[in-house]
């Protein structure tokens, strides 16, 4: 009928969409530029910077990008059992990137360098953790549409489906990119 | 028939609303004419120093470089409606006619002209009247701090170690520093017989230059909510000659009240419609202490206002 | 466990001031009413199925307008209340509202009038007459146009909430100023209940925006390139990508709000870090688009009325066109305006006032089209060519002021004056506020399938006109008498109290104005019978949406017209290529109806009103119910149904038997 018509839309609402998104991480990115000195006599990011750490944790995410690509490659040849093994790949790296941010988020806190400590970790904790946010309803999203890649298969609807998640997933990697450069990167080296 | 009724009553109601209209706008601008030109209430039009003159002068400016364009607008909006009305069958009538290119290019060049004239003019002027600029008028300036409290205005004189509450007095022709922050939320702190506004805001410290051109007493008051008691907020500025001025420094010099550092804590608690109160000595750098309580964990003998513990 | 259950909300929440209670009991008091009428005639079925749970944009854009409708008289009352207490309150009296409850009423004032009154008319407006215009039979995406509506209709809930549990709502100003609106200084549920409406609805606006852009990129009739879209249309299109630039600042901003004064976090505080002006440059950074928001599909709104009522074509369609991507553009680049006096310095200051003053330039190209759109035709006199002619009076002198505040030293005297509020309100009431009572008695016939009284048009809008200018021009002058806003009480030695009671007459004769329009709607409703549009074309019109009967079939267009040309139904009526024997039908597929906007919508309201009140197993509730009904939407695979052709013949045959 008309998922061909409803593919283009839908695609192109959630570009829009994902503009709307970008627009909310800039506004967190300026209040993390405007805040990033704010340290009232706490923690700066130099002290939190560890940059193995951060290092893997990019990796992990760069290459869940990498599976998820092979994941919707799959689904276009219509391959759905190595469809659905990419897509759990994806979902097994996501899963590691957000506990190692888990990690990194309570042992601020456990050293007393919560959100609350100041203006700077307030604004460190919120764009880092509405990133992780996303990641999460990123991995809820997967979930579900393995669920429904299983019961019914790579249909025109469920592979529409798999095409925006991908570009969410690839969407919130660039996010991740600005962060480690923006954040880690310019305030633990410069 | 209906429509021939319709037409009828629009035509009378035309001529009615016309004749409304055009005997509106014409008492409006009488009377507006009358209050404004004649009528000393008006602060902002009547000023009375150098800085609120400029910009006084300058809302006329810009007033007659609008209406430059507005009034253009006006007279055609009423001939066009008169003269094209659908009756009219004197009026050409010209369904196709929708571009004109001569009058395009008149209509976006002569706003953009006018606009340009005044954005040169807007530039020039935000400069020369900037604030922050010091005013140079060959006599000494004098230093007064603002600080913004909930709901009232303390004043520090550092170089004379008094302060007031809502009630400033300096001598006149004579530019006033102001230096302005908050304990308090964002304030506004405004003297409109003298100039505009400056923001006095917790944690940093704006600047204000006044001068004020003969003796006087002027209106001050809060121009930013800043809760309950805001609307109390106000204060007495007095220009005085350089001896009067001197005397009342005396004056002060010689009341009970000393702000010290308790005391200053006591006054930053929250009360309305405060009196005026006179200190005769301040707690050294208390203006810096103010700002500083917010810029670094608090150590020492000031205890912080804006923690979280409600 | 007490605490665990509910929270902070404790039994001294429920109403206890005069005010509470008596709001309180009216909505109680409006509510059983509704039921107790709808119980009677039999009719929650109807409305469930054919209105609440419709994802027919033309019932959707009608509920925005009741909605809209309602939170107006609210609004309304806060003015009434606001004038009232400034026109008493001198001296040795102090009124008859408390300084705390005072600012409370003009903060709902202002929030309400913008997010519910004004974004609901318009997307009202735009939601029953865009897809119409464009020869679409829905919107891009119907659930989430469902959807948008209802989480609408929950912030308008949070917003009046307060009135049964918690008893105050921000007193901070319309937006809130940090840190006044911190925990510190604003302690009570009153700013959270705030964030959370405005949260909530933003939300749907967002999702509204991103629609409505879809809609007008990929669903126009063919033949109709962007260039031969109505200017309706276009300025709709532009104040969505407004919408969809900005309103995520918005998100952000009271998010981290949210965050401070719930969790301890330091975005804004005084003290630890926290930075006040960067929650004025984010609030303003959405702030100064929204007015644009609100004002373009006025502008569209007029360029209909002028052309349809000259009864010749827009002037200037490029350059009108041109204007409004120019406005567009221009509208994200001024925000700083707002707060000249916070010391930005010279340099910035001057940068943003030039650039608010060039604002004036494509605006004032509109007026001139609009005017020379006038010259030469044959202008006939009806209410929404009335409504047209009041704004280009009232803006116009608006625009002046604010020209004049554009120049940061001028600026520097009228900041936070009356001289402001006079400025805005006569933007928004003659510009946006005139636009929609121009687009509402314009396309009334076209909805309602007959046509406004017009008699009682012509004098609501004089009453407006006459009410409006002695209601705003003594704040004009009371600005340059140094009188500023927001204030309770002043002393009588200021002689501003002459003017604000003069002020206060203006609103008796506004508020005539509105007796005037719902006694227009009634005797409208009275008198259809007379009055029936039985042409779909009242008023000779040249777009699309007159070409459908009034009002439009459910499915809108029977065959999706092909568009050749601007003006595109005056071409059709012109060139004989209307009516042809053939009329080869096609299956319709329409979206179905769904209650799972309502759902969603009712979980999200569940967050934001546990959040106020610090209830945490219900915000997560709320959350992982919203969560659930949109998985299981998403399982949802046959949400359309097909009309077959035959079908569609059939209903066709009937309405033109009918006619």
């Amino acid at each position: 009928m008309n998922k061909h018509d409803n593919n283009d839309k839908t695609i192109f609402g959630f570009w829009v969409y994902l503009m709307t998104d970008l627009v909310m991480f800039a506004a967190l990115f300026a209040a993390f530029a405007v805040l990033r000195n704010n340290t009232f006599g706490g923690i700066a990011i130099r002290d939190i910077f560890n940059p193995p750490f951060v290092l893997i944790e990019t990796l992990i995410l760069l290459t869940s990008s990498f599976s998820i690509g092979l994941t919707i490659l799959s689904a276009q040849a219509n391959k759905k059992t190595q469809t659905i093994f990419f897509l759990l790949t994806t979902f097994a790296l996501g899963v590691s990137f957000l506990t190692m941010e888990l990690i990194e988020f309570s042992h601020l806190i456990h050293d007393g360098n919560s959100f609350q400590r100041s203006a700077f970790l307030s604004s460190f904790f919120t764009l880092v953790g509405t990133h992780g946010l996303h990641i999460t309803a990123g991995l809820v999203w997967m979930g579900i549409l393995i669920i429904q890649v299983l019961g019914r298969g790579l249909t025109i609807s469920t592979v529409r489906k798999l095409t925006l998640l991908t570009l969410f997933w690839h969407f919130l990697d660039i996010v991740w990119i600005f962060i480690f450069t923006i954040v880690y990167l310019f305030g633990g080296i410069l | 028939m209906l429509n021939a009724i319709m037409m009828k009553s629009c035509l009378g109601m035309i001529k009615v609303s016309k004749f409304i209209v055009f005997f509106l706008l014409f008492a409006d601008v009488v009377i507006l004419g009358y209050i404004l030109i004649g009528n000393n209430n008006i602060s902002v039009l009547n000023p009375h120093g150098l800085i609120a003159l400029k910009e006084r002068n300058l809302i006329i400016i810009a007033t007659l470089f609008s209406l430059a364009a507005v009034i253009p607008v006006f007279i055609m909006t009423f001939l066009f409606a008169w003269k094209y009305r659908e009756n009219n069958s004197k009026a050409k009538y010209d369904p196709d006619w929708d571009h004109d290119t001569k009058l395009e290019l008149t209509w976006w060049a002569a706003p953009f002209v006018i606009i340009l004239i005044l954005a040169v003019i807007t530039w020039k002027s935000t400069h020369e009247l900037d604030p922050y600029k010091s005013i140079n008028a060959g006599t000494k300036p004098i230093t007064i701090q603002v600080v913004a409290l909930q709901w009232k205005w303390l004043f520090i004189y550092p170089e004379q170690n008094i302060a007031t509450v809502n009630f400033i007095q300096f001598p006149d022709r004579t530019p006033i520093n102001f230096e302005l922050t908050a304990d308090a939320p964002m304030n506004s702190f405004w003297i409109p017989q003298l100039g505009g506004q400056m923001y006095a805001m917790a944690g940093m410290g704006s600047h204000l230059h006044l001068i004020a051109d003969a003796p006087g007493e002027f209106a001050g008051s809060a121009a930013e909510i800043s809760g309950r008691g805001f609307s109390g907020m106000k204060f007495v500025a007095r220009a005085s000659s350089q001896a009067d001025f001197n005397a009342w420094v005396q004056s002060v010099k010689e009341s009970q009240n000393k702000l010290g550092l308790p005391k200053y804590n006591k006054l930053a608690a929250p009360s309305e419609n405060n009196p005026v109160a006179l200190y005769s000595s301040v707690e050294e750098g208390l203006y810096n202490k103010i700002i500083m309580k917010f810029m670094a964990p608090s150590g020492g003998n000031m205890h912080m206002q804006g923690t979280n513990h409600q | 466990m007490m605490g665990f259950i509910f929270g902070k909300l404790t039994f001294a929440a429920l109403p206890h001031e005069w005010y509470t209670i008596g709001g309180a009991y009216s909505m109680v008091a409006m509510g059983v009413g509704v039921l107790v009428v709808l119980t009677y005639l039999k009719r929650w079925k109807w409305l469930w199925r054919q209105w609440l749970t419709s994802t027919d944009p033309k019932k959707i854009g009608m509920m925005y307008i009741i909605v809209a409708s309602l939170m107006f008289f609210r609004g309304g009352l806060d003015a009434g209340l606001i004038w009232l207490q400034q026109a008493l309150s001198a001296g040795g009296s102090h009124g008859f509202l408390s300084a705390d409850h005072f600012q409370q009423i003009f903060t709902a004032h202002g929030d309400i009038m913008v997010f519910f009154v004004t974004m609901g008319f318009l997307f009202g407006l735009i939601n029953l007459i865009v897809p119409l215009q464009i020869g679409a039979r829905d919107l891009a995406f119907p659930f989430l146009n469902s959807l948008g509506f209802w989480l609408y209709v929950a912030g308008a809930v949070l917003i009046n909430l307060f009135f049964v549990l918690g008893g105050n709502f921000a007193a901070t100003g319309w937006l809130a100023q940090a840190p006044l609106s911190e925990l510190q200084y604003s302690p009570g549920v009153g700013v959270d209940y705030w964030i959370w409406s405005l949260q909530v609805s933003g939300l749907g606006t967002l999702l509204g925006g991103i629609n409505l852009l879809v809609t007008i990129l990929k669903m126009r009739a063919p033949g109709m390139t962007l260039m031969k879209m109505p200017l309706f249309v276009w300025t709709s299109l532009c104040s969505m990508v407004l919408v969809i630039s900005v309103f995520p600042i918005l998100t952000v901003t009271m998010g981290l709000l949210f965050l401070d004064r719930f969790a301890g976090f330091h975005f804004f505080t005084t003290g630890f870090g926290g930075n006040a002006m960067m929650y004025t440059n984010l609030i303003w950074m959405w702030g100064h688009p929204e007015v644009y928001i609100l004002i373009l599909p006025a502008f569209g709104v007029y360029s209909e009325v002028v052309a349809t009522f000259s009864q010749k074509r827009l002037a200037g369609y490029i350059s009108m066109v041109c204007a409004t991507i120019a406005i567009t553009l221009l509208a994200l680049s001024v925000w700083l305006h707002h707060f000249f006096t916070m010391g930005a310095g010279a340099d910035v200051n001057a940068f943003f006032g030039m650039m608010t003053m060039v604002i004036a330039i494509p605006t004032g190209a509109q007026v001139f089209n609009w005017l020379f759109t006038m010259y030469k035709g044959r202008i006939r006199f009806f209410t929404p060519m009335r409504w047209f002619l009041g704004f280009v009076s009232t803006f116009t002198l608006g625009g002046v002021a604010g020209v004049m505040m554009a120049v940061p030293p001028i600026d520097f005297q009228v900041h936070n004056s009356l001289f402001l509020v006079a400025h805005f309100h006569t933007m928004i009431i003659g510009g946006a506020l005139f636009g929609i009572f121009a687009g509402f008695t314009y396309w009334f016939p076209k909805v309602m399938g007959f046509r406004l009284n017009e008699r009682l048009g012509r004098y609501a809008f004089w009453c407006w006109i006459v009410g409006f200018f002695t209601s705003f021009v003594p704040l004009y002058i009371l600005g340059f008498m140094g009188a500023t806003r927001r204030l309770d009480h002043y002393d009588v030695s200021t002689g501003w109290q002459p003017l604000f009671m003069v002020s206060a007459a203006g609103l008796v004769i506004i508020a005539c104005g509105v007796a005037l329009q719902i006694a227009q709607v009634i005797m409208s409703i009275k008198q259809r019978k007379q009055n029936l549009d039985t042409t779909g074309d009242p008023w000779n019109g040249r777009t699309l949406e007159w070409s459908t009967a009034s009002p439009p079939p459910f499915y809108n267009f029977a065959i999706i017209p092909k568009v050749a040309s601007r003006d595109a139904f005056w071409e059709m009526k012109f060139s004989d290529a209307r009516a042809s024997k053939d009329k080869h039908y096609e299956d319709i597929v329409l979206s179905k109806n769904t209650a799972m906007g309502i759902y969603v919508a009712g979980f999200v309201f569940l967050v934001g009103f546990a959040l106020v009140w610090h209830i945490i197993w219900l915000a997560l509730v709320g959350l992982f119910g919203a969560i659930a009904c949109v998985i299981i939407r998403t399982f949802d695979e046959e949400t359309e149904y097909v009309i077959p052709a035959a079908e569609v013949a059939k209903l066709e045959a009937g309405r033109n038997a009918n006619e």
